[in-house]
């Protein structure tokens, strides 16, 4: 292949590099009238009445609107319509939006915010998954799910649980925490919007730029056909602009009053506030194994706290209990997850959707009965592991698989079976899988997912796409891809994308989708293409291969008039014969392992990674540099969420919703990575790729907890692992109590019956 | 985004004249040099004024004598660090200057700067929306304490890296007021105050550094802090020692972001005189000088495991000592 797998430069990276890429705070249209937005300072409280007469009168203010300006409820799940652009009735959190003003600058916007009166019924606020569980002092924070502020529950069981547990030589139980955490991209969210002949046009940082456009038509209720959504050039997303946001109807709103540009781009704290983050989940979990280690059945329950509304609650709940047996064989499993609401900014996708919880608790697990078996973890993780093209027991169709090439790769070169043995030196290994994309839409329908047209004319080609491009490189994929099949070079490629009234749809850039399906859209539209041209060029008795391009282009529009190819992506019905069988099933998941060294410092606590080794099955390395960037983009944010990130409250507010005080790793504390590219070539992927996006961060955190262990000899049950953690279970140790930091116990749930399902037969045996 | 507020922008040419501005202005006013600290608070609306004067007169030398060195308050943070004079006979204070912040804060913040750094708080380092829905904090807006609600004082942390050590350094800054100059000992340009922490007027400016050179004179700066860099203190010990032989003549231990102060750890710098630095007077010595560091939980991490860390970083500055020329038996 001429392009694909070389390291080529990004496609957009001279534009990024410049300051040529316009982002959506960059634009400013004649006469743009700038919003501010008045958000509640109580985590829960009934509205009881918004007096906006001061505020209106202020010099410069155009306009002023709250709730019942937006009355009509949306989100992203079709399940979830709970949120309004602004809360009329009650705020559910400390900063739940009240109030838009827009006005000729922002000074003045925000001098009128503070010049709003909202008188406010102060209700008890719900602050953790315990107070969830509990009847609420006053009221629930929604008004659908329960009991009192449980959201959703979920309990499944595949297979004989019981005859598992009965046949095993072994069970253990653990109970793990992981803390809540936000993406911190480097852009602010930001929208802009116009209203022009009756049709809105909303250039937004969005992640999902169909969604928004959906959402947009529900809540001003326009039909899609007037309104036209454009993905900005984009800083950062990590699932945490996967939602439509508040600000975006907003903006739209206010352009439609005003008739003016309205942009409203949120600052650092209410980036905090917008959040869509990682769940803070509490995890049991009750495996049995043979003396040898093979697992016979595992029993996962989950506690999720959601903060105040929705979002993707209900798919991150089902995630938190969906891929355990995508890594390990689990001939028989049980999940039970619980997602309660709790009066914080909403929780939702980040980087691994609800799956990087499960995932430390489920490895640390493994590393725990290993020990009580007195096997090495490794080892026995190994014996695990499962085969490619089976079936897990919950019906995931697993194609490529190269676990256990990527655990021979960091293994070795980390040297970690003959690792130096110090106090306070360790390493750690932990594995993983994610999803190439999710195999449903977020809403019910039998549509393509990633659609890709292409037109050649006078020797030029420029292909159309929904994909948005959010730093991951999807841009220079669907070059890639086009270039590679008409044998070109991928910046001969024209690009228009992200765009509701140019290109086709894509779904978005969310789930790890978009390398697997918008290149195989485009690599369909580029094979016709291709097909179109070969014959032309064959007509006037030449090979494909021996003419230029433009000769090839003119030759087959002036036998074919204009030239238009377009390709599309649906992937495989593959979910399994059972409710709920929908979050969870790819059409090839990716496959990582990772070795953390670090020392850990005795008499501080205090955790310097040394370095990691990561190999990562990425199926076809389309651009191995892009990959490689995946993969320690994945590392640095793994190891903030292992070692310090978290999302805290207190007295009802975000603890510091700042990129000071929130603290994330530094440069200085970043350390080397060294990355392996494993590839093997799914049969279902473009070229044989899978996804290198989300993956490479999940194995990071257990193998960050497993070295401490590893260096200290102590557990730390939860993320992140902070010194004063790791000191107080020193001091433990030392008094001869359990060497542990971590969650105590596991709450009463009420989970309702599971639903119980026989597995795939022949699951693991490559028959099914 | 956040935006600065409007404000006007002096640029007085000495510092007679900025002193002169100021006591004009009153309250409205701030001295501004590199800014670094200060624009932040603006946008946050913790700092209100209409006015800011700038210091850009200051020096941006450093005057190595045989008997002191004289540091110009317009020095910035990396100058200091970089410096060989200070590298060589103040080691302790180049290296707290190269432990503020970031790079590229380190070259926009003066050491002057650094030294009237404002005090800091979780409760109060915030956005006015945010401080607001907490309530407001007698440090700006409010009436009480949120961290000690029944105290009635503020608890604000002392969080410069290069005060602490210009103390334990015998330091002396050349303050120029109305009234003329004087000069004060760093150690007496604090109160233990969040809110009133700096003991000179505000007409004042902090136009120089001194420090005295003595034989024998060691120093160094340990920082405690979550990351490798940007934040700021969450303790930290600044140690200088006076040798004699083996033997410590004189010294000064004061730790940083412990209190509303640097706070001086005087019992054991009087345990320390006449002894040699072996391992067990180094722990005893740590003992002594974390004993009266109280920090509460208004900065990162628990304070529990703050004060606990006290006695780590004080052992650390000391053992420091003995790595430099000349070392100490261990």
């Amino acid at each position: 292949m001429k392009v694909v797998g070389k390291p080529l430069p990004k496609v957009d990276a001279a534009p990024k590099v410049t300051g040529r890429a316009v982002y959506a705070d960059d634009m400013l249209p004649a006469r743009t009238l700038h919003c501010k937005i008045l958000r509640s300072p109580h985590p829960h409280a009934r509205i009881v009445s918004i007096d906006t007469s001061a505020a209106r009168r202020i010099p410069g203010v155009l306009a002023v609107i709250t709730g019942s300006d937006l009355p009509v409820k949306f989100g992203i799940l079709p399940v979830t319509q709970d949120e309004r652009a602004l809360e009329h009735e009650k705020a559910r959190y400390v900063g739940d939006p009240i109030v838009a003003i827009a006005a000729t600058d922002e000074e003045i916007a925000a001098a009128a915010c503070d010049a709003v009166a909202v008188e406010y019924e102060v209700l008890e606020p719900v602050m953790s998954i315990d107070a969830a569980l509990a009847t609420p002092k006053d009221e629930r924070i929604q008004d659908y799910g329960g009991p009192n502020n449980v959201h959703k529950f979920v309990a499944l069981e595949f297979g004989d649980v019981e005859g598992g547990f009965a046949r095993a030589d072994h069970v253990r139980e653990d109970v793990f925490f992981y803390q809540g955490n936000t993406h911190l991209p480097m852009e602010q969210h930001s929208a802009i919007a116009t209203y022009v002949d009756g049709r809105v046009t909303l250039w937004s940082s969005t992640q999902v730029v169909h969604y928004v456009h959906r959402a947009l038509s529900r809540v001003l209720e326009l039909p899609m056909h007037r309104i036209r959504v454009i993905g900005a050039a984009h800083g950062g997303g990590f699932g945490g602009k996967t939602d439509p946001f508040a600000h975006e109807i907003i903006v739209a709103k206010l352009a439609m009053i005003t008739g003016r540009p309205v942009k409203c781009t949120l600052t650092r704290e209410e980036v905090f506030y917008a959040h869509r983050g990682r769940h803070p989940v509490l995890m049991w979990v009750r495996t049995g194994v043979t003396h040898d280690g093979r697992i016979t059945a595992m029993h996962f329950r989950t506690a999720l706290d959601g903060g105040a509304y929705g979002s993707y609650g209900v798919a991150s709940t089902f995630y938190t209990g969906a891929l355990q047996p995508v890594t390990y064989d689990i001939p028989a499993y049980r999940f039970e997850g619980c997602r309660v609401f709790t009066n914080k900014p909403p929780c939702g996708p980040k980087r691994g959707h609800g799956t990087p919880q499960p995932r430390f608790g489920l490895e640390l697990h493994l590393e725990k009965i290993a020990r009580d078996l007195g096997l090495d973890p490794v080892d026995m993780k190994r014996r695990n592991y499962v085969k490619p093209n089976t079936r897990t027991v919950n019906w995931l169709r697993v194609t490529s698989c190269g676990l256990e090439e990527c655990t021979q790769r960091v293994l070795e070169a980390s040297g970690f079976k003959t690792r130096e043995r110090r106090p306070g030196r360790g390493m750690g290994f932990a594995i993983s899988s994610y999803l190439s994309g999710a195999g449903t839409a977020i809403y019910w329908n039998d549509m393509p997912h990633s659609e890709v047209q292409i037109k050649v004319d006078r020797g030029g080609v420029t292909a159309y796409c929904g994909a948005m491009d959010i730093g991951q490189g999807s841009d220079s994929v669907l070059a890639t891809v086009v270039a590679e099949e008409l044998g070109l070079q991928p910046s001969d490629v024209r690009l228009v994308t992200a765009d509701t009234d140019t290109t086709p749809i894509d779904l978005g850039s969310y789930s790890s989708r978009v390398t697997f399906m918008a290149g195989n859209a485009a690599l369909e539209a580029a094979r016709k293409m291709r097909e179109l041209l070969v014959q032309a060029v064959a007509g006037a008795g030449k090979r494909y291969e021996e003419v230029s391009f433009e000769e090839a282009s003119v030759l087959a529009e002036a036998r074919f008039g204009t030239l238009t190819t377009a390709g599309s992506y649906t992937p495989p019905k593959i979910a399994g014969p059972y409710k709920g069988s929908g979050v969870g099933p790819s059409p090839a998941y990716s496959y990582s392992a990772c070795v953390v060294d670090l020392d850990a410092d005795a008499r501080t606590g205090l955790i310097k990674v040394n370095k990691v080794w990561i190999a990562h099955d990425v199926g076809r390395a389309i651009n191995p540099l892009l990959v490689e960037g995946q993969v320690e983009g994945s590392v640095y944010m793994g190891l903030g969420e292992a070692l310090m990130e978290e999302q805290v409250f207190r007295k009802g507010l975000h603890k510091w919703p700042s990129m000071l005080e929130y603290k994330s790793p530094t440069f200085l504390d970043m350390p080397e990575v060294e990355t392996f590219i494993v590839e093997t070539d799914d049969p279902e992927g473009p070229y044989g790729a899978k996804e290198a996006g989300q993956g490479p961060l999940l194995p990071v955190p257990p193998a960050v907890s497993a070295a401490v262990y590893d260096a200290l000899g102590v557990w730390i049950d939860e993320v992140p692992v902070t010194p004063e953690k790791v000191v107080e279970a020193l001091r433990r140790k030392d008094k001869g109590e359990t060497p542990r930091y971590g969650p105590q116990r596991f709450p009463a749930i009420p989970y309702p019956e599971t639903i119980k399902v026989d597995g795939p037969v022949g699951h693991q045996d490559g028959t099914c | 985004m956040l935006r600065l507020p409007r404000f006007k922008y002096l640029r007085p040419r000495s510092a007679r004249e900025a002193a002169g501005m100021a006591a004009e202005k009153g309250a409205r006013a701030m001295f501004v040099a590199g800014g670094t600290d200060l624009y932040p608070k603006l946008k946050r609306r913790q700092f209100e004024v209409d006015t800011l004067i700038g210091l850009d007169f200051l020096g941006h030398d450093i005057r190595n004598g045989s008997t002191e060195c004289v540091i110009d308050a317009g020095v910035t943070l990396s100058a200091a660090s970089r410096d060989s004079h200070l590298k060589g006979g103040f080691g302790g204070y180049a290296e707290a200057a190269g432990l503020v912040s970031s790079p590229p804060l380190r070259n926009a913040g003066t050491i002057g700067g650094n030294l009237c750094v404002d005090t800091r708080c979780n409760y109060y380092d915030m956005t006015y929306e945010w401080r607001k829905a907490a309530g407001f904090c007698m440090k700006k807006d409010g009436d009480i304490c949120l961290v000690a609600p029944s105290s009635p004082r503020c608890w604000a942390v002392s969080s410069s890296d290069t005060a602490p050590m210009a103390i334990a350094l015998g330091g002396v800054v050349t303050l120029v007021g109305l009234d003329g100059e004087r000069e004060l000992p760093v150690s007496a340009l604090y109160r233990d105050d969040g809110i009133e922490y700096m003991a000179k007027r505000p007409d004042e400016v902090v136009t120089s550094l001194r420090l005295r050179a003595e034989p024998g004179l060691r120093s160094a700066y340990v920082k405690l802090r979550r990351r490798g860099s940007i934040d700021f203190p969450i303790a930290g010990a600044a140690v200088a020692a006076r040798m004699e032989g083996d033997t410590i003549a004189a010294c000064r231990i004061v730790l940083s972001a412990v209190a509303s102060y640097p706070l001086d750890a005087e019992a054991a710098c009087t345990f320390l005189k006449g002894r040699r630095l072996d391992r067990e007077t180094v722990q005893e010595a740590a003992e002594l000088a974390a004993k009266p560091a109280k920090p509460l939980d208004n900065a990162d991490l628990s304070h529990f495991w703050r004060k606990r860390m006290v006695r780590v970083v004080v052992e650390q500055a000391l053992e420091r000592l003995s790595d430099q020329p000349g070392g100490f038996d261990s």
